[in-house]
């Protein structure tokens, strides 16, 4: 394997994502981390549910499984199960992953079992046109809050963290080189890795808020992202990040004894 | 006045000419429009409800079925995997007697995962104690939200209701539309008068266990409702009727069949593509007729049978399938019973699956195997990739 490239389904091609979408953008930097990892394609599984992001694992050329919606840890728990040696990836959204999906998600960290989890945070249900999701930012427009999100959100990545994921992160797709790297740190680490993605929907969201290019989507995400040091130092002060701004960074990274992980044959 | 309108528009005007006081709803194609102009008109105070995008379909009904206890007026909306994964609460809520109206933007099920219509996904629920109508086109879906909130809040009933239209081909289509004034629903459908309801001050449990002494009871009670539906149902289509002039009164539809000989049985939308292959059919001297049906539950029996008296061969337009059955779909089941007495041939033609669509060329093929005596089938299926 030398390149991304082949690990890309090119009879799949066109894609089915709008233009300016961020979700091929968090693929790449995932199968660079794949690359990186020396993964091997006949012992890689890309496993998701519904929504854009859970198109991803139908462009990739390794076994796939397409399932229902908010239940892919529910199944990818069932193959790790059955092939603890097989390297599993999931690929999800906010919608996916927290809302209907959110009782599999706080399971499968508690469980901590090893696998990948790669969450495309566009925060916004996306594939159906655009209705708020929970990790749609108060005050935001979409199809069914036309006035503006109430609900508070999730923070997807402590919610991990909270729930015993031995690794969680969060990056952009803008943060290209520290997304891939958060990724590669999370296939590294045994027991449940999750990786949130903030991505880019100029369609469904971006048009509704302000943000109707593919830049100005990139441009929100870089101006508003804080390293979780920086956040930190500012609660330490005693200033709060003010509302739209979220914290990237590396969340947690521990060792705890987890459910899947293979172990060396002496 | 005639709008030109979305079905889903439609559909969204007559929930809000319905008054609902709780809407719960998760979104999911090809439902979407509905809840999304639900939305609108709660926010932008046309409808006084509380709204709320739930996190998922079982919240979504469940939200409903504890909001319809607490004695409100409810919809909600869904389809396909949404219904599927609704379903236990889709059995709680007949169980319970709550009488929530529920559209389905008819779509198939998965795996393999298709976002486009047949009926597998209300027929499924077929037990579940849930009224289910189907109709034809935008006037027809809308309508019938009024009926069923009627029909089901009448107490000689309490049985919830699912208002069936076909997903993307009535969903996604603009139709002319009639849009009822709200002073003439008001009359027509007064406010909700529950039969019993969540109060603090008169407490009553809802849901709880029936130990075999009492179980059975309940599941005969709900059947009786079902039967006494049928009564409810069509004076409430009569009595729309009188007030709007477009005539309910029937749980079936028929459409040229007085003197013919082969009758095709349909629900849905692809009743209009069958009325244009019988016109056609008949100008070329061929005497066949469609019977539609409106209401498969309750599924009116009598009414099949009084207007299948005549003919010789019935051919059933399934989309859906019944599988492991010797008859191929579930309607044809139904309506074969209905007819079984007089004897008359009865096929069940599976096709439209998955939002194949069903051409004026497909309903004549039918016909004529029917004519034919040919055993149920799939049509239109590509042998080249089987």
């Amino acid at each position: 394997m030398k390149s991304v490239e082949d690990w890309y389904r090119h009879d799949r091609m066109p894609h089915i994502f709008c233009t300016g979408c961020g979700n091929g953008t968090v693929i790449n930097c995932t199968l660079e981390a794949v690359m990186q990892m020396g993964w091997d394609i006949d012992n890689t599984i890309f496993i998701s549910g519904i929504g854009c992001s859970s198109r991803s694992p139908g462009y990739i050329t390794t076994d796939s499984l397409h399932t229902t919606h908010g239940r892919a840890l529910a199944f990818a728990t069932g193959v790790k199960l059955a092939k603890p040696e097989f390297d599993v990836v999931v690929f999800t959204g906010d919608g996916d992953l927290s809302a209907i999906g959110g009782n599999h998600f706080i399971h499968a960290c508690r469980r901590n079992i090893n696998m990948t989890v790669i969450c495309m945070n566009n925060m916004i249900y996306g594939m159906t046109g655009g209705q708020g999701s929970p990790c749609t930012p108060a005050g935001a427009i979409s199809t069914t809050t036309p006035y503006g999100a109430t609900e508070p959100v999730f923070d997807l990545a402590r919610l991990a963290e909270a729930s015993g994921a031995n690794y969680s992160a969060r990056w952009t797709a803008y943060h290209v080189k520290e997304l891939t790297k958060a990724i590669k740190v999370g296939m590294e680490i045994p027991g449940f890795s999750f990786i949130e993605a903030m991505t880019q929907c100029p369609t469904s969201y971006g048009r509704r808020n302000k943000l109707r290019t593919t830049t100005s989507m990139l441009e929100y995400m870089r101006d508003n992202a804080v390293l979780l040091n920086k956040a930190k130092r500012m609660e330490a002060e005693g200033r709060e990040l003010s509302p739209g701004r979220f914290t990237v960074g590396e969340f947690v990274k521990r060792f705890r004894p987890a459910l899947g992980v293979v172990k060396d044959e002496e | 006045m005639l709008q030109i309108m979305e079905g889903s528009h439609a559909v969204a005007e007559a929930v809000k000419l319905s008054r609902p006081q709780v809407v719960s709803a998760y979104p999911i194609t090809p439902q979407t429009h509905i809840v999304e102009r639900l939305a609108e008109i709660v926010a932008d105070g046309e409808l006084d409800a509380d709204y709320i995008c739930v996190e998922s379909e079982f919240s979504a009904l469940s939200s409903c079925l504890g909001a319809s206890a607490a004695g409100s007026r409810v919809y909600s909306a869904t389809t396909s995997q949404g219904l599927a994964f609704m379903a236990e609460v889709v059995f709680n809520v007949a169980g319970m007697r709550l009488p929530i109206v529920m559209t389905i933007a008819n779509r198939s099920l998965g795996a393999p995962l298709s976002i486009w219509n047949d009926q597998q996904d209300s027929l499924f629920l077929r037990d579940s104690g849930w009224m289910q109508l189907y109709a034809e086109d935008a006037q027809e879906a809308m309508d019938l939200h009024f009926i069923a909130y009627k029909a089901a809040e009448n107490h000689e009933v309490l049985l919830p209701a699912f208002v069936c239209f076909d997903g993307f081909i009535l969903t996604h289509t603009f139709e002319p539309v009639d849009i009822p004034k709200q002073e003439e629903i008001d009359a027509y459908l007064p406010a909700f008068n529950p039969y019993q309801r969540l109060d603090a001050k008169d407490p009553i449990s809802f849901g709880m266990y029936a130990t075999p002494d009492y179980y059975q009871e309940f599941r005969y009670e709900i059947n009786a409702a079902m039967t006494r539906a049928k009564k409810v149902l069509r004076e409430a289509g009569a009595e729309f009727g009188e007030m709007f002039g477009r005539d309910y009164s029937g749980l079936v539809e028929e459409y040229r069949l007085d003197d013919a000989d082969t009758a095709i049985v349909a629900m849905g939308s692809v009743c209009g593509t069958i009325k244009d292959a019988v016109d056609e059919m008949r100008d070329d001297g061929k005497k066949v007729g469609l019977l539609k049906l409106r209401s498969f539950r309750p599924f009116p029996y009598e009414d099949v049978r009084t207007a299948l008296a005549g003919v010789s061969n019935v051919a059933v337009l399934e989309k859906n399938i019944n599988i492991g059955s010797r008859m191929l779909g579930a309607v044809g089941l139904e309506v074969k019973d209905a007819v079984y007495k007089n004897g008359t041939p009865v096929y069940s033609y599976v096709g439209g699956l998955g939002g194949r669509d069903i051409r004026r060329k497909d309903v004549k093929m039918i016909t004529e195997w029917a004519e034919t005596g040919r055993n149920d089938c799939f049509f239109g299926l590509r042998e080249e990739v089987l």
